[in-house]
């Protein structure tokens, strides 16, 4: 993706977190709608069955998808729908660009898809002539500021609203100094209000796919998708194959789950089930597998695409709320993208499943219940076999394990460092100590371990 | 009377003895005969949570020849005991004794509020303290029920140390977030897990504590790390030394 | 069909079979007065509801009410509820629409749980009716108020009868801005709901 940072996780983390007041402050924005999550999540006295249910329709989805995804494709067929099949970004891409193309449009609204992110679209159609405008609030924001979303659904949690106030004063012409969220969201209303007017095109996510219906399902809060494709006469829904649910009495589990992991709220606003285009317009759907079908073939992975793309794993992950979604450098960023990315690039992406302590908290909010932490903790593994971990420290550890191996070595290696802890002077221990030594004190160093002082007190075993 | 082998973790057994002292002794209180298998070393743990499977297989086997036939093994450590529960089966699928070690291997905590039905300690302990609920303890072993699952409260540490005379347990505004240690997080992640410790002394702080104890001494190592660098005076002991109480 | 024969062959190698259906039980909410329950969830989505007892009560409610009496375009797809300015089904082009002060929608079933209605998509002439006015008033009866999103799929048996529509719940919101609840960003500012056949709770 062009926006990529350069930098590492450790080292963005760094920069981001180097703003004490400021990550803090993104770090309450981000609990808050852990909280949030919580307290609508103990309004369902049944929510961990619903957790349940939800994993099981998923695992039972991807073990059925091929049929699936066909069944769902004669639905939306039968009722009007054109269905595309796009193996990668790149087919993506020319599928959405030759069907706007062949009907001579050059404007095109969009709500917001992370799918759409991922392929890179935007740039691939402005570089065509194409204007796309994304029409969720937040994703209009970072557009304007080119930049990607560093949320999966609040792409601009990240900024402050007098950096957006002056934004729009840039390039909305809103007063200078204004911050006021209503002002400023009103402002966004009206200019995008016209954007959707003047669209030929509007493009919209999918959050999912029934097979017994041939739906697609899309939630907002704004309207945007509703506005987006009431209007023009061209309808583009775009998906990963994984947002297939069997039949639609399962959007009941998913539709309680969706809203109150990820904001808190009952449910969203709108949650329209698209079938078939309006009169006289047309709606075409494409189906994008861009590594996802290699995903399923992988263990333990594949449960990795049940993902709803929700964002509770972001909210309650405390280093994701003190580092920044930009500081993972992919798409999807937080737990979820620190599991989905190496499988993308294992070695541009081997540091993310490290960005983590395995906490597990992420695992605990999940609405499907994948087993992040437990996935992380496998990548560190493959990557560390395929040698995508630093060598040094590969190295330092099987040195240690060897050292850990002979009780006779062991008890020699503890003695030496705690008499380097107690005879050293502590501006040296703390420079040989590292990265640990910087900001924390070693621990004091007793003259006898516990087993010495047990094989005193006890006699020899 | 239960036999008990203890499991020293290798961090506690050469820095923090002191912890493993009071496990013992908290043990032989409630009645056990504890033994302390000296050809123990390591779980193997900080490899295998760096994807070192290879490394760490030597270590957990030799660590099942070391403690099989035990009736229990007890750790003053929720990491490590979680490690044996839920990464040796991945680790060393094939070593005979697996299943009987991996069945009889407890957190300190849960041995005395499962295994032995203890609800109250006996002893004086009057501070306020703040319990540092450690990620292996709550999201592992299930010590208490956590604040992300709605599921009926529960909270085996915290019902132990209620239990002790004149003990004040104070709550930090999040029950339950990460401490940042995270084994070689604490070092490839300095900024963040620094942070992260940080706003666990404030809360800490916030909340009155004088103490802050929990079940993993790695997580207090890195606690104590910064409240010493910074000077503040809060004491941070492990929940082992907590309830054994203070002399009178 | 290359990439699709191809995206299938992919799944088709991949897909572990073994995961049955689940039963969908042990799920389903329960409220001891389903309409107290919907006007709570109606204004916790920035809802307001207004009880009438019958539709020609519904009309007059709505009439009094600033968004109606302000109004200078109405759209009205309820017989009898508020005084439509035009008809929208004579409209051919949607953009038209641009400037609508009110639409009156007729719901088909509403979830106690989460405030949200069904809105059934045949019974708009147009999709943009249910975003673009201004304001939006709703008439449902309290005798399809259903309790949970499991009923609710249960009564409209998409599957059996497929067709579009929408649950709406409450007007359209955003808080993309530092978290700040901001209620109207492009859709309708404001949503009235007219809960027909219930009596108003106590004193």
């Amino acid at each position: 993706m062009a926006h990529a940072p350069a930098a590492s996780h450790p080292e963005a983390a760094a920069r981001f977190a180097a703003d004490v007041p400021r990550t803090h402050w993104h770090d309450e924005s981000l609990w808050f709608m852990r909280v949030k999550r919580d307290r609508a999540a103990a309004q369902v006295p049944e929510w961990e069955r619903l957790r349940e249910l939800a994993q099981a329709i998923k695992a039972h989805a991807l073990a059925t998808l091929p049929a699936l995804l066909e069944q769902f494709e004669r639905n939306a067929t039968a009722a009007g729908a054109t269905v595309h099949w796009a193996r990668d970004a790149a087919e993506h891409n020319r599928i959405v660009h030759g069907l706007l193309a062949e009907r001579g449009a050059t404007r095109l609204v969009k709500s917001k898809s992370m799918l759409t992110e991922e392929c890179g679209l935007n740039p691939y159609l402005e570089a065509r002539g194409i204007e796309v405008v994304d029409t969720d609030l937040g994703e209009r924001i970072v557009q304007f500021r080119d930049e990607p979303p560093s949320h999966i659904v609040l792409p601009a949690i990240h900024l402050k609203k007098e950096e957006i106030g002056a934004l729009f004063h840039e390039k909305l012409g809103t007063a200078a100094g204004a911050s006021d969220p209503k002002y400023l969201t009103e402002a966004a209303r009206g200019h995008l209000r016209q954007k959707f007017l003047a669209a030929q095109a509007g493009l919209t996510g999918v959050n999912f796919a029934v097979a017994d219906t041939g739906a697609v399902v899309v939630c907002t809060n704004e309207g945007n998708a509703d506005m987006g494709t009431s209007l023009p006469p061209l309808h583009l829904a775009c998906m990963g194959l994984e947002k297939i649910v069997p039949h639609a009495e399962d959007l009941g589990v998913f539709l309680r789950l969706l809203a109150r992991s990820a904001t808190g709220q009952p449910v969203t606003t709108y949650s329209t089930h698209f079938l078939g285009p309006r009169p006289g317009s047309e709606l075409h759907i494409v189906i994008v597998d861009n590594g996802r079908s290699a995903l399923l073939g992988r263990d333990p992975y594949r449960r990795a695409l049940s993902c709803i793309r929700c964002g509770a794993c972001m909210n309650t992950c405390p280093v994701f709320r003190r580092s920044g979604g930009h500081s993972y450098g992919v798409t999807v960023p937080g737990p979820i993208g620190s599991v989905l990315a190496p499988t993308i690039d294992p070695a541009a992406h081997a540091a993310l499943p490290f960005a983590s302590t395995l906490c597990g908290s992420c695992a605990d909010v999940c609405p499907v219940r994948i087993d992040l932490h437990h996935q992380l903790l496998a990548w560190r593994g493959e990557l560390a076999a395929a040698g995508h971990t630093p060598a040094g420290k590969r190295l330092a550890l099987r040195f240690t394990a060897w050292v850990f191996a002979s009780p006779a070595r062991y008890a020699l290696a503890g003695r030496l460092a705690r008499f380097a802890l107690r005879v050293l002077p502590a501006g040296i221990m703390a420079r040989l100590a590292g990265p640990w030594g910087r900001q924390r004190e070693l621990p004091a160093a007793p003259a006898e371990s516990f087993r010495d002082r047990y094989r005193r007190t006890h006699g020899r075993a | 009377m239960p036999t008990v082998a203890l499991f020293v973790p290798c961090y506690v057994d050469q820095f923090y003895p002191q912890v493993a002292e009071a496990t013992l002794r908290l043990l032989e209180r409630h009645g056990c005969t504890v033994v302390f298998p000296e050809a123990q070393t390591c779980c193997g743990q900080p490899m295998s949570n760096s994807g070192e499977a290879a490394a760490a297989a030597p270590l957990c086997r030799h660590f099942l020849d070391t403690f099989q036939g035990h009736e229990y093994v007890v750790a003053p450590s929720g990491s490590c005991v979680g490690m044996v529960r839920h990464q040796f089966p991945d680790l060393v699928p094939d070593h005979p004794a697996l299943e009987q070690v991996r069945t009889s291997t407890f957190e300190l905590c849960e041995f005395l509020h499962d295994v032995l039905g203890v609800r109250r300690v006996e002893g004086r302990f009057p501070r306020t303290v703040g319990l540092h609920r450690s990620c292996h303890a709550q999201r592992e072993l299930r010590l208490a029920s956590g604040s992300e699952r709605m599921v009926a409260p529960f909270d085996k540490v915290k019902a132990l140390l209620s239990s002790l005379e004149g003990i004040t347990l104070v709550e930090p505004a999040r029950s339950d977030e990460c401490c940042g240690f995270g084994g070689t997080f604490a070092v490839a992640e300095e900024a963040v897990s620094c942070l992260m410790g940080r706003d666990r002394l404030d809360e800490h702080a916030r909340a009155g504590a004088e103490v802050i104890t929990g079940v993993d001494m790695s997580c207090l190592m890195h606690l104590e790390g910064l409240a010493r660098r910074e000077g503040r005076p809060v004491r941070i002991l492990h929940a082992a030394e907590v309830l054994l109480g203070e002399a009178a | 069909m290359a990439a699709r024969d191809q995206i299938l062959a992919a799944l088709r190698r991949n897909a572990r079979p073994g995961a049955p259906r689940p039963v969908l039980d042990g799920v389903g909410a329960r409220f001891p007065d389903l309409a107290d329950r919907f006007a709570e969830a109606v204004a916790a989505v920035g809802g307001t509801l207004v009880r009438v007892p019958d539709l020609a009560a519904a009309d007059v409610s709505l009439r009094a009410l600033p968004v109606h009496r302000e109004a200078r375009r109405v759209a009205a797809l309820v017989p009898g509820v508020g005084r439509p300015t035009f008809d929208p089904a004579e409209v051919k082009d949607p953009h038209e629409l641009e400037g609508l002060d009110l639409v009156v929608l007729p719901g088909e079933l509403a979830v106690a749980e989460n405030g949200a209605i069904w809105i059934e998509g045949a019974r708009l002439p147009h999709h943009a009716l249910v975003v673009i006015p201004e304001h939006l008033a709703v008439v449902v009866q309290a005798a399809d108020i259903v309790p949970d999103l499991h009923a609710a799929y249960a009564r409209l048996d998409l599957a059996g009868r497929p067709r579009w529509g929408l649950f709406l719940a409450g007007p359209s919101k955003t808080a993309d801005i530092e978290q700040s609840l901001v209620i109207g960003a492009h859709g309708a500012r404001s949503l009235t709901v007219l809960l027909v056949g219930s009596r108003s709770p106590g004193p």
